[in-house]
């Protein structure tokens, strides 16, 4: 039997991404990052900043998220992200004035931990990317 | 009766303005086919919020302590009207149709002795209100300057509605906006966005034997996702609206264009009669003339 399940990545303005042909998808929950697999039991959870490992038989494809919504349920995972891109098409200007933008929040006094929190993996992410 | 010099002048100038709502067609049109393929790209989105919202609000067993955005404040005494309009004009009857179906709301809201506030988002809309409504319209949002329609506008509109519910400015939000049925026809819709309509949540009772299991609890994901899915249903009028201004500018606009055309035909025909009769009279002064000689 085939171990394969479905994803579908869209954000407000068209479908990203559509795959049938997955087997493993890790995603940077909240509260930790999740591996799925097929007939994972079906789950409702939000994103922090962080990379999407696609695993598929031919290939391996990474994106960065900043926030979204993941549902998986019936082998189908949708993930709904309103800032997400490839790593392979990713734009070094892009990429470093995300992380100027979010150091110049974090210096602001008026954010509470969890937020703070939020910022610095944003960071902190954002920087391995810079790095590659 | 005008003179032919006169006739001939208006020809002119209706078939220059035939060529101009002609181009306007011919644009809208393309533009049409644009944001037609946007609204349905944007399309999987909404649907899937709207989805994971029904199963999330389902699974809430504890009403009393959901998250207001999701069942309201328990008054209804403030209404926030969202009325989305376009920044241009000549597109039929785009622009009155939704303010009509906004001005019955307010109505119906003033009668009832209920506070109103209006945001208009797009000019507009904001010129034919504030003629009559000035002092209930308390933001005026307008993006002429941006393009095309993006997710990043929709969001700051739903910043501004999550700002003003946060600070209890009001219970019960609705947005107006057109939505595309097809290119003749628009629909102007009416819909509550804030608290969520409950009997909308209780079509769909097929999935109702999914037992998720959520990370974290479900009240954590609901009150992060409910701002997300303002902005998310902004963004789907805005889309929806974009569709529908350019359907209706197209057909608003080839009706011009026929029209021109038709009383272009018609004054041709009275500069061909006044001519002939202009001929003619001009014969019967040589013949007579000839014939008394």
């Amino acid at each position: 039997m085939s171990n394969l399940f479905n994803i579908d990545i869209v954000n407000p303005e068209q479908s990203f991404l559509s795959k049938d042909n997955v087997f493993e998808v890790v995603i940077p929950a909240v509260e930790g990052e999740i591996g799925i697999l097929k007939d994972h039991i079906p789950i409702i959870s939000f994103l922090k900043p962080g990379i999407i490992r696609v695993f598929s038989e031919s290939e391996e494809q990474n994106f960065y998220v900043e926030d979204g919504i993941v549902e998986f349920k019936d082998n189908t995972l949708s993930v709904l992200t309103s800032s997400i891109f490839d790593l392979k098409d990713a734009d070094k200007n892009f990429v470093s004035k995300s992380i100027s933008s979010a150091e110049a929040e974090l210096s602001k006094d008026n954010i509470d931990d969890q937020k703070r929190f939020l910022l610095n993996h944003k960071v902190e992410v954002l920087k391995s990317i810079s790095i590659n | 009766m005008p003179s032919l010099d006169d006739l001939r002048k208006r020809i002119t100038s209706v078939k220059s303005t035939q060529k101009i709502t002609k181009a306007m067609k011919m644009v809208a049109a393309a533009k049409l086919r644009k944001a037609q393929e946007n609204a349905e790209k944007g399309r999987p989105y909404s649907e899937k919020m709207n989805n994971v919202i029904l199963n999330l609000s389902k699974s809430i067993t504890d009403k009393e302590n959901a998250p207001k955005l999701l069942v309201g404040t328990g008054e209804e005494k403030v209404h926030l009207c969202i009325v989305l309009t376009a920044d241009r004009g000549l597109c039929g009857g785009f622009n009155t149709n939704i303010i009509k179906k906004a001005k019955s709301y307010f109505e119906k809201i003033i009668s009832e002795n209920k506070t109103l506030k209006i945001i208009t988002v797009g000019s507009k809309g904001y010129d034919q209100l504030k003629r009559q409504y000035k002092s209930y319209i308390v933001e005026n949002i307008s993006f002429k300057e941006s393009k095309n329609i993006n997710y990043f506008d929709a969001d700051k509109v739903g910043k501004i509605i999550i700002e003003k519910f946060e600070k209890n400015e009001f219970d019960v939000c609705a947005i107006f906006y057109n939505k595309f049925k097809n290119v003749i026809t628009q629909i102007p819709q009416e819909q509550q966005i804030v608290p969520l309509n409950e009997d909308k949540n209780d079509k769909d009772d097929s999935s109702n034997d999914n037992d998720y299991e959520f990370e974290p609890d479900e009240d954590e994901i609901l009150s992060n996702l409910l701002p997300k899915n303002i902005s998310t249903q902004i963004f789907k009028a805005m889309l929806e609206n974009s569709a529908s201004e350019q359907g209706s500018r197209m057909t608003a606009m080839d009706n011009a264009t026929r029209n021109a055309g038709e009383l272009v035909d018609r004054l041709t025909i009275e500069y061909n009669r006044s001519r002939q009769a202009a001929i003619t009279k001009e014969l019967i002064e040589i013949i007579s003339g000839a014939e008394s000689l």
